[in-house]
């Protein structure tokens, strides 16, 4: 499948490997990763990004994708069914559903949340604008960090975290993300997740980029599946409702300006619907089909940012919506998978970055940013990437798993990169692949305090759109831990909250409100958000 | 320009590019799809699609974002199937072999005619993990069953009416919370975090001045 000029260039990783294996790759120092970091990271080409000229962030830089939708026509003025606002809000004293916690998004923060707040009593609704379980939890194939092994703490974990987000995450977020990291994978098992284990019980844990400790427990390469679909089927065992392919398109305040509802559309019959609701958690995750910077991206296909717009017409803070994780090994090849994720659990089993030269040119468990960085350099300074149909890529020498940890490691550890390359035969274990950054998560989102509860009275955010936790940037494992952690103390916490709430009466003024602000600040646009769906022609359009 | 091909989507002619998938051919066409399109990386089952290939009999499935098209191929999409999902209450569950008597009954009827396993997109052997799953040998279900992604084509095939994935998903809870070996280490772990043990540790590097903090964590000793 690979053409010539690859096969060529297979050659000399080949004739390479053996003396790479082993070989000790240097660590950058910290001066030299914050160089390479503001030459070559996308988070610093400056024009990627717009100045918000409205609403609680005003005057901070975000993707302009996001700052388009953010400053964008709300759904509600131009529905086909009402002739205007007004008449919608008439409809909110009859609400089609009327529950103590509402939650936008079915995923694995949305799913916690709701098996939590089921657990403290609440009438949970679940509204999802897929199916549950369609979600980037889905899709995470390395691991969850926890510190539970002897020579491990939480502190150690607190330390790696922080240093990894370049010392900007909020630290009483981070503190209860590495202080219930071990209950929450407890919690996890104890609902019968597969956890890779050795015969004797111990967690077989792994290294991730920037972790001191191995503390990424996996489950396979199929982690976020083997959550997801647990959670999903604990989720329909307690038979919470769940309202699919219907997306909330607008938060509902009551006249005090508390989160009191949302109004929701059916994808396929375009109906409008109102749900009421004491508290609500937003568990809408990332945004990387907005595919900032023309990056293609690892995200399931609703990955649009909708929540934190809702979050943010409604009045709720973002924090670091300028800072986005570029995956450094998304799929450069073959083009059918292109950007799809190739999960670093391959670095953590010893593979290296190599370029077309067969030079191993990093250390492969450098964070992130900094190897995603390091790839771009590679290719467009260096000029040593591999040409590829969609743009260029470096080896990601997949074969020297094998060879370090013996015949069978790939199967039995990676199963499922196996399979995606073996569908377009390319079989890892005997040739390395072709890999190129690609956008796979959103730091940054909407503010929360520790119990996860928005500046908006009763509206908590759990999971991706969550921004502080990570700081500027999020190790792996830390967001399958995150989901969990933040969902489940969404879940809580909100239904704790719930049996105290007097709702109001409800109101859409801040839609208009946030309107007549766009007019003012003589925003003039075409476009209506929350997006909800991203569309794709392939290039119909040039042939 | 570039290679075409004719595929058939629910039976009408679209004329696509060779090296799209299913789903990208689909979206080529003009769909703008609401159904069928969930992680588009093979992990979620969303994209189950049946098709036949023009002149031949095999009747073949596959996960619409993980398949390139071929010339006239004739497919069906598959966005939903009506699995039959048994509730149960996980801590008052034990694995054993009468559990799947009691809440997936219709396993005993495979007729062992094996079209599930040949449906399978992730080519797992489906006829074999129902024949541990008939025996009791829930681990043995779970192991073969892991790269399930309940995609349902299997049952959407079985002449028995068996559910596959969600008998799978069963024995795969029971081996997570009951049958693999317990962690110590992890409970162990638990209870000294409740009872405060990090605490104190915790709070001193949370306390210390930016500059101590990035100290430790450049010189941090790192696990070989």
């Amino acid at each position: 499948m690979f053409s010539q000029e690859m096969m060529d260039s297979i050659k000399k990783i080949e004739a390479t490997r053996q003396s790479r294996i082993g070989a000790d790759l240097r660590r950058m120092t910290a001066d030299e990763k914050e160089k390479l970091l503001k030459e070559y990271h996308p988070d610093f080409v400056e024009d990627g990004f717009s100045t918000l000229e409205i609403g609680p962030n005003k005057g901070d830089k975000v993707p302009h994708e996001l700052a388009d939708l953010l400053q964008a026509n709300s759904r509600l003025l131009d529905l086909d069914n009402y002739k205007d606002l007004s008449e919608l809000e008439a409809e909110l004293i009859e609400p089609d559903y009327d529950v103590d916690v509402l939650i936008i998004g079915g995923g694995g923060a949305g799913a916690s949340a709701a098996i939590e707040a089921d657990e403290g009593d609440a009438d949970v609704l679940i509204v999802t604008k897929l199916r549950m379980g369609d979600a980037n939890t889905m899709m995470a194939e390395g691991g969850i960090q926890a510190a539970d092994k002897a020579n491990d703490s939480p502190a150690q974990h607190y330390l790696d975290a922080l240093g990894g987000g370049h010392y900007t995450n909020k630290p009483d977020l981070l503190h209860k993300l590495v202080t219930e990291g071990p209950d929450c994978v407890k919690w996890l098992n104890d609902l019968g997740v597969m956890f890779d284990k050795d015969s004797d019980g111990n967690m077989i844990t792994t290294h991730g980029g920037g972790t001191s400790r191995k503390r990424m427990h996996a489950a396979k390469d199929y982690s976020g599946a083997e959550i997801m679909r647990v959670l999903r089927d604990e989720v329909m065992n307690r038979e919470i409702p769940i309202v699919d392919f219907t997306a909330a398109i607008e938060l509902i305040l009551d006249d005090q300006g508390k989160a009191a509802g949302a109004v929701l559309m059916n994808l396929e019959t375009k109906e409008i619907l109102i749900a009421r609701a004491k508290t609500i958690v937003i568990a809408t995750g990332g945004a990387g089909r907005l595919h900032y910077q023309g990056f293609p991206t690892s995200n399931h296909y609703g990955a649009t940012a909708d929540g934190l717009i809702l979050g943010y017409r409604a009045g709720a803070a973002l924090l670091y919506a300028d800072t986005l994780q570029y995956h450094p090994t998304g799929v450069a090849y073959p083009p059918q998978i292109f950007g799809a994720l190739v999960t670093e659990k391959v670095r953590s089993l010893g593979a290296q970055l190599v370029n077309c030269e067969g030079e191993a040119f990093m250390n492969p468990l450098e964070t992130r940013d900094v190897s995603a960085a390091s790839i771009i350099r590679e290719c467009r300074t260096h000029k040593k990437g591999i040409a590829t149909a969609e743009g260029e890529g470096v080896w990601l020498d997949t074969p020297m798993i094998e060879q370090l940890h013996g015949e069978g490691t790939i199967e039995a550890r990676i199963p499922g990169m196996m399979r995606m390359f073996g569908k377009y035969d390319i079989d890892i274990r005997k040739v390395p692949i072709l890999v190129y950054p690609t956008l796979h998560y959103q730091n940054g989102g909407l503010k929360i305090a520790a119990d996860g509860m928005t500046d908006i009275e009763n509206l908590f955010v759990a999971g991706e759109a969550v921004g502080g936790i990570h700081g500027r940037n999020r190790l792996m494992g830390n967001s399958l831990l995150d989901i969990i952690v933040f969902g489940r103390n969404a879940g809580k916490n909100a239904s704790a909250k719930c049996k105290a709430v007097e709702t109001g009466r409800l109101s859409l003024k801040h839609v208009e409100a946030f309107a007549a602000e766009m007019a003012a600040a003589g925003i003039e646009t075409e476009k209506v958000s929350p997006l909800l769906l991203p569309s794709y022609t392939h290039g119909r359009e040039n042939d | 320009m570039r290679e075409m091909v004719n595929v058939y989507i629910m039976g009408k002619k679209y004329t696509v590019p060779e090296e799209l998938t299913i789903m990208g051919a689909m979206e080529y066409a003009g769909y703008q799809l609401i159904r069928g399109s969930g992680c588009r990386n093979g992990f979620c089952g969303a994209c189950a699609t049946v098709y036949r290939i023009k002149g031949r009999t095999e009747l073949q499935a596959c996960l619409a974002c993980q398949k390139q098209v071929e010339n006239d191929m004739y497919l069906a999409t598959l966005p939903f199937f009506p699995l039959i999902k048994q509730q149960y209450n996980i801590n008052e569950i034990s694995p054993e072999e009468q559990l799947m008597m009691q809440l997936y009954p219709e396993i005993y009827k495979c007729i062992g005619c094996n079209a599930c396993t040949k449906a399978c997109p992730q080519e797992l052997n489906v006829m074999q993990y129902i024949a541990y799953a008939q025996r009791g040998e829930f681990e043995k279900c779970a192991e073969e069953s892991f790269d399930c992604v309940m995609c349902g084509i299997c049952s959407s095939r079985c002449p028995a009416g068996i559910s596959h994935p969600q008998v799978a998903l069963l024995t795969r809870r029971l081996t997570g919370k009951y049958l693999a070996p317990e962690s110590d280490h992890l409970k162990q772990r638990v209870e000294q975090i409740a009872s405060g043990q990090f605490r104190e540790m915790m709070q001193s590097i949370m306390q210390k001045p930016l500059e101590e903090i990035k100290e430790l964590y450049n010189k941090r000793e790192i696990e070989q």
